[in-house]
């Protein structure tokens, strides 16, 4: 029998049994649905991870004290005080694959203006900062070279502390001054917004002042917490590191055998990191929802078989007029290929529904192209790998006593 | 003597051979002997009727004859090819290309038209297309007398106009032989008449036709009687005189309510 009459009958055995075909078809649907709603998420959600780090800057290497240390290892002061202005001048002379420098210091605190105060964070850096974070200036301008050199109190400030300490984000707050820790600031400038990260920290809840200002006037410290660097290119990121590291090695005169009492990390690793993590969640929830699939496939199973002997006389007849094992098994394959696909078809538009609602309640999601294709691909192995038991079922009857079977 | 009677009615090709044909079931530890050596050859044209009681070896007979089974030894040739050493998917062809089935409960496809039912056998014969099938069909139909029925469903119709159905299925693949199971045994009186009339005029058309029965009134009407008993041939007469079905209906007193 071709398949245009095998497809016929298969049509017609599914309609004539259509509640039936559709309970059997509703465990692929929810399959199908939950494995493209699941990819939807983990898919959307590392894009958008993607995109914040992205938007932070993906050249973007960071310079720690202290060896890499990992689980509960106390760390040893000493080690955390190893950066030094001596690395970051000999950074500047020598770099050839990093582009902007720049130190930080960090200290947290109240910002006072007359009776408002809010709690922040004030980064001392150098005027590189603002070009390897990509930070834009609104209003007023960055502090200077001068100011650096002059360990001026001038700050730049993120709009959300012009919105605790002056009413709203446009009140007018250049040349006003601030109190960070009892230290006054002027404020020189206004960042342009950034909005919540990904960790839903408020990126625009920060003082930017020059980094010789806050290590000597604020913290009276010789060391920084960090340096940020950025590479020429994201490309050229791994050559940045190994530069940075034959810098820093050689400043700190470590021996060949030494291990590094710094660490450099990329924002290229952490974005890599980052989605390596929720690869890993979406195959968590892709799995468990395959599942579903697998339990969707003995459903079409069962209903087959039942089918197989509801048609006990159906089969005997069609075998001795003629219909070979193979026509018989590929009847019934078919019919239950056509169930489970039909259930995919159904289950991807349902799945789509679904990430349109959950895009409705905030979840990040984005169907990749892939996850629909291979919906279907499952969805055919599904129809011939559980319908070929009730096939070779069929096709194995005696046309004998399959014809006189009541 | 079974030789001499078939050759007496030699008028043509032999369609159907069996030699010496044996066929035993196991049953358990068992051995059941169904058929124990049957010989005979039916020629083209001949309307034979098989019959036998319950246990006599006929429903095991149709088997051979119908090739959905094989003897245990001995030969059986139908339309000249040996069958026996055949295997289960080129019966299944000999079986779609030479033999119609016509059954006792009809067993047509539910919920499907009077002419995709016949259609059913030259849906597994690669040479026909859909319009030849379907032309095929309705000229099956046609030629039992529903040529005005085709598109009715086979819950629609009556026990007769089933088995009309269900003997155009068999004739629609021209058959070399036509293999009727108890056809008349689910209809009334009436209705088997007309079957009768039905098979007589088919016979009459050169159709070889086989009835397989247990009612002793069907052989009246057939051309040929073979008897079967406890797995053997206890006779085997040619009826030289075949009454006319067409005859016994028109006596039938006519139905009361209609």
């Amino acid at each position: 029998m071709n398949f245009i009459n095998l497809f016929k009958v298969a049509l017609r055995a599914i309609a004539s049994n259509k509640f039936r075909s559709f309970l059997s078809m509703l465990g692929i649907i929810i399959g199908v649905a939950a494995v493209i709603i699941m990819m939807a998420i983990g898919q959307g959600s590392k894009e958008s991870v993607r995109a914040n780090i992205a938007q932070m800057g993906t050249n973007i290497i960071m310079i720690r004290p202290g060896a890499d240390q990992r689980g509960g290892v106390r760390l040893d002061p000493s080690s955390m005080q190893t950066l030094k202005v001596e690395d970051y001048e000999a950074i500047l002379a020598d770099k050839r694959f990093v582009t902007s420098v720049s130190p930080e210091v960090s200290a947290s605190g109240q910002v006072i203006y007359g009776a408002k105060n809010t709690s922040s964070q004030m980064y001392g850096e150098s005027l590189d900062y603002f070009d390897i974070k990509m930070w834009e200036i609104s209003r007023g301008e960055t502090f200077t070279e001068d100011d650096i050199r002059k360990n001026a109190k001038v700050c730049v400030v993120g709009t959300t502390i012009v919105k605790e300490l002056f009413g709203d984000e446009s009140a007018d707050c250049l040349g006003k001054t601030v109190r960070f820790k009892s230290i006054p600031f002027r404020i020189v400038g206004v960042l342009k917004s950034k909005g919540y990260n990904n960790w839903g920290m408020d990126q625009d809840n920060v003082l930017i002042a020059p980094y010789t200002t806050v290590m000597k006037r604020l913290l009276a410290q010789t060391f920084f917490s960090s340096i940020n660097c950025s590479a020429v290119t994201e490309e050229l990121t791994d050559q940045a590191i190994d530069e940075l590291t034959t810098i820093l090695r050689t400043t700190h005169k470590l021996k060949s055998t030494d291990d590094d009492n710094f660490t450099i990390r990329s924002q290229q690793e952490m974005m890599e990191t980052m989605s390596s993590t929720m690869d890993t969640i979406t195959v968590i929830l892709v799995v468990a929802a395959a599942f579903s699939l697998l339990v969707a496939g003995i459903g079409i199973m069962n209903i087959m078989l039942v089918s197989v002997t509801e048609r006990t006389k159906e089969i005997g007849l069609r075998m001795s007029v003629g219909a070979r094992s193979i026509d018989i098994s590929n009847q019934f394959l078919i019919e239950s290929v056509m169930i489970s696909l039909t259930g995919g078809v159904l289950g991807v538009i349902v799945g789509w529904l679904g990430t349109l609602l959950c895009q409705q309640f905030g979840f990040p999601t984005s169907i990749p192209l892939w996850s629909i294709f291979v919906s279907f691909a499952v969805c055919t192995v599904i129809g011939v790998g559980f319908g070929y038991i009730p096939a070779s079922k069929a096709a194995g009857l005696d046309p004998i006593e399959a014809i006189r079977y009541e | 003597m079974a030789d001499n009677t078939q050759n007496t009615t030699a008028n043509g090709r032999v369609v159907i051979e069996l030699q010496n044909v044996r066929r035993d079931f196991r049953v358990g530890d068992e051995t059941v002997h169904a058929l124990r050596g049957v010989s005979f050859k039916i020629f083209e044209g001949e309307f034979v009727t098989i019959m036998g009681t319950s246990g006599s070896g006929k429903s095991t007979l149709l088997n051979q004859l119908g090739c959905l089974d094989t003897p245990t030894s001995g030969e059986y040739i139908l339309d000249g090819v040996a069958v026996r050493s055949m295997s289960k998917n080129q019966r299944a062809r000999l079986r779609n290309r030479k033999i119609g089935f016509v059954f006792q409960n009809y067993n047509l496809l539910p919920k499907t038209t009077a002419v995709e039912n016949v259609e059913l056998p030259l849906m597994y014969n690669n040479k026909y297309n859909a319009a030849q099938r379907r032309e095929a069909a309705i000229n099956a139909l046609n030629a039992v007398g529903l040529g005005d029925r085709l598109d009715h469903k086979s819950n629609q119709m009556s026990g007769g106009q089933m088995q009309r159905v269900a003997i155009a299925r068999a004739l629609v693949n021209d058959p070399a032989v036509i293999l009727a199971d108890e056809a008349t045994g689910n209809l009334d009186t009436r209705t088997s008449f007309e079957m009768l009339v039905l098979f007589q005029r088919l016979h009459a058309e050169g159709r070889t036709i086989i009835f397989v029965t247990h009612n002793p009134e069907i052989a009246q009407y057939s051309s040929r009687n073979i008897m079967l008993r406890d797995g053997k041939i206890r006779e085997d007469v040619i009826n030289t005189s075949p009454l006319s079905a067409a005859e016994a209906l028109a006596a039938l007193p006519k139905p009361q309510d209609d």
